[in-house]
């Protein structure tokens, strides 16, 4: 429904990768495979595989970012692509330049690949809808609507670890109103067949309807905790205090921060996730955070192979299967 | 030519007037720009032109409570020109221009200026909206006498809200002071916030801010409270939600002076609409639940919403080309207004008159006009179309200068064979 004829072609290949929603278990299963291929690659120590040898990739980047422009960069270095990153600031677009004049401009650059992120949710759809037919569109991350590649690294970090979804308690804690990340995790791990998916917030951080996503609603923490395999802490921005969202950072850590003693509520051999960058003391303490069970630093190492078995799989497809 | 130098009748046709309560088959007789005879012409009738209107209906010109014809300000979305030709294609005889133009209408020369650019084109009557507060600024009362004397048929204060409960209801005193009648956008700014659609599934789904029901909920109670405190007639625009309907139809009951309306494409469309993000589903107020369409269409048929409008906002190519929480809302409606009332009729939701009063003597009602009726010696505005006549919506060939539409491909029936404005053919279709 959102995008999914969009980003796969007649054959069911990967065409953009725009969202999470509407792609298959067998495809989500087949870019956890690729990725575990290239995980390989950047452990050697020459790190390069030739397959976008001379294919140029643009990082173009509307919001800041550093860890996922960067990844998305290494992994494209990584496939021997040329990657070009532009930052356009919010003041260079009120200067007039509509966004699909800023993509005519770059795509008369012959770009084969545009690596997005923009405030808007809808902004990856909207820009894949209007590109050149060879023209691949990587979504990384639009407004609140998606970031299909987090999802996926998280799903990965999640198989490496526990080596199966079927039977698994995912406890996702935090902001979902405002986050792409929880809503394509949430979709990846429905579609991977994990056993059950809870979201954990206060109601002021939460969509309306947000079970028809497909996850069980925890207000309290502990509830949510119990027996989790997997705990998932979104960041909390601090315009949520503005915006009447929550009364203090203070009381947000003592109801819903991640700490030991709460961590123990969960499975022993449960793992603490976070899409970063984290807020140490206010999501989760140190102690979590630097603690034996939170792989949050191999999650950002297994971003580069999956980003580069995205960027891959949808230029193989976008360009013919030559590839 | 003269203003109603032609004698014209129109032959053989069902005359719907629900005005008058008429149904009939016969022929209408139309000199020196009156009704002249209904279903007999006048002894000794000698039309200079006959329009055969077998096995078509024959009714009053509709009459549209929201109509952005963008001149003022924003010619390169349409004129006021371009737009009333729109409207005569549509069957709409008048239409009622919101105040948001660019000046806003807060001075009678504003008026003046909108009211000569349509005289000029001649196509429809444009009646306007006056600004409630200076420039819509929610804050300073506009010179609504003066207002009222140059024929502004309301006030309101467009899609701009009123913070101030005080100013409101002192601009709501201000106005029943002059017998004008208020026209309010039902939406609470706050709660609206920067949402773009639906607070519900489809939001969720989609990650776009949502703007919930109780932004429009806790404006009628807020606008309720100060119409019952301040007796003046109000009038709500485009409502879109079932629980506001049942709002207003308690108000009603109660005996407040209150009518509403709801436009056209919220009778058929609902936030699924927006799936892949469809801009042209990017409407204000939002496309709400199947719940909401369903308490929409059942206060239609029971009169609680008194008519449907075409809420028509032609955009130039570009307004819609962005992300959808960038792009801007509304849709070019004044083409679609009629096939899309019928369709509810196919659908068992009205019947044929009852349709044709929502269209017409219904929203003249709310503006106090003598329109809207085909009543022998009323103005001759009519609409002769052809009820079973199906049609596919092409964008690029609709009059108005706005292609925007969330029905682009859908198979329409009903289509305009003339439309008469004080009884000249104003539209002739091919």
């Amino acid at each position: 429904m959102s995008g999914a004829s969009l980003q796969v072609d007649e054959r069911g290949r990967l065409r953009h990768f725009l969202t999470v929603e509407g792609l298959g278990r067998e495809l989500l299963t087949e870019i956890l495979d690729t990725a575990e291929s290239f995980a390989g690659v950047t452990e050697q120590t020459v790190k390069k595989v030739p397959l976008l040898r001379g294919k140029t990739i643009v990082n173009l980047f509307f919001e800041a970012s550093t860890r996922t422009r960067t990844t998305f960069e290494l992994a494209a270095k990584r496939l021997s692509a040329d990657v070009l990153n532009i930052n356009v600031s919010a003041s260079a677009t009120t200067k007039g330049e509509t966004l699909l004049d800023t993509l005519r401009n770059l795509e008369a650059m012959h770009v084969d690949m545009f690596v997005v992120r923009h405030a808007d949710s809808g902004a990856a759809h909207f820009i894949a809808r209007h590109v050149r037919p060879h023209v691949s569109v990587v979504n990384a991350g639009d407004g609140r609507h998606a970031h299909p590649t987090q999802a996926l690294l998280d799903a990965f970090t999640i198989r490496r670890r526990k080596g199966r979804f079927e039977d698994l308690v995912v406890a996702i804690v935090g902001d979902i109103l405002h986050s792409r990340v929880a809503r394509s995790q949430i979709h990846a791990l429905n579609t991977l067949g994990t056993g059950e998916v809870r979201v954990v917030a206060p109601r002021t951080l939460l969509p309306a309807h947000v079970e028809d996503l497909g996850v069980h609603v925890f207000h309290r923490m502990e509830d949510g905790l119990r027996e989790a395999d997997v705990v998932i802490m979104l960041r909390l921005q601090k315009e949520r205090m503005r915006g009447a969202h929550l009364p203090s950072e203070h009381e947000y850590f003592r109801l819903y921060g991640l700490t030991e003693e709460r961590l123990g509520l969960a499975r022993p051999d449960a793992i603490v996730m976070h899409p970063g960058p984290i807020n140490r003391g206010i999501e989760l303490e140190s102690r979590v955070a630097d603690g034996p069970r939170s792989v949050i630093l191999e999650q950002v190492e297994h971003g580069i192979a999956v980003r580069m078995a995205i960027m891959s799989m949808t230029m193989r497809t976008a360009q013919g299967g030559a590839a | 030519m003269s203003a109603g130098g032609e004698r014209i009748l129109i032959r053989g046709g069902r005359i719907v007037d629900p005005a008058s309560g008429f149904d009939e088959r016969g022929d209408l007789a139309i000199a020196d720009g009156r009704v002249a005879g209904v279903v007999r012409a006048p002894e000794g009738f000698a039309p200079d032109r006959v329009l055969e209107a077998a096995g078509l209906v024959v009714c009053p010109g509709l009459v549209d409570l929201a109509a952005r014809l963008r001149e003022p300000g924003h010619e390169h979305k349409g004129t006021v020109a371009s737009e009333t030709r729109a409207a005569a294609a549509g069957g709409v005889t008048t239409l009622c221009c919101p105040p948001d133009t660019d000046p806003v209408i807060d001075t009678p020369a504003v008026v003046e200026l909108v009211r000569r650019l349509a005289r000029g084109a001649g196509h429809a009557r444009v009646v306007c909206l006056g600004a409630l507060t200076r420039g819509l600024d929610g804050e300073r009362l506009s010179e609504m006498a003066a207002l009222a004397e140059a024929g502004c048929v309301g006030v309101g204060n467009g899609r701009r809200p009123v913070p101030n409960t005080l100013v409101l209801r002192r601009a709501m005193e201000y106005a029943a002071t002059f017998g004008l009648t208020v026209h309010i956008h039902p939406m609470d700014a706050w709660l609206r916030d920067g949402g773009c659609a639906h607070e519900g599934a489809v939001a969720a789904r989609l990650g776009l801010p949502g703007i919930p029901e109780a932004a429009e909920t806790a404006e009628v109670a807020r606008c309720l409270a100060l119409v019952e405190q301040t007796g003046v007639r109000a009038h709500f625009g485009r409502v879109s939600t079932a629980r506001a309907v049942r709002m207003i139809a308690r108000a009603r009951y109660d005996g407040l002076p209150v009518t509403a309306d709801v436009a056209a494409a919220h009778l058929h469309l609902t936030e699924a609409d927006l799936a892949g993000f469809n801009a042209e589903a990017h409407l204000e107020p939002p496309l709400r639940t199947e719940r909401d369409r369903e308490g929409l269409r059942e206060g239609l048929a029971r009169g609680v919403l008194a008519a449907v409008c075409s809420d028509h906002e032609p955009h130039e190519p570009d307004a819609k080309l962005a992300p959808f929480p960038s792009t801007e809302v509304g849709a070019s409606g004044l083409e679609t207004l009629l096939p899309l009332v019928l369709r509810l009729v196919d659908e068992g939701v009205l019947t044929l008159p009852q349709a044709i009063e929502r269209l017409t003597a219904g929203p003249a009602a709310v503006l106090g006009l003598e329109a809207g009726t085909l009543a022998e010696g009323a103005r001759a505005d009519v609409c002769v179309f052809d009820p079973a006549a199906e049609w596919r919506l092409d964008p690029e060939r609709m009059v108005s200068a706005g292609r925007n539409t969330p029905f682009a491909g859908w198979t329409l029936k009903g289509r305009v064979r003339w439309t008469l404005l004080e009884g000249r053919v104003v539209w002739e279709a091919d």
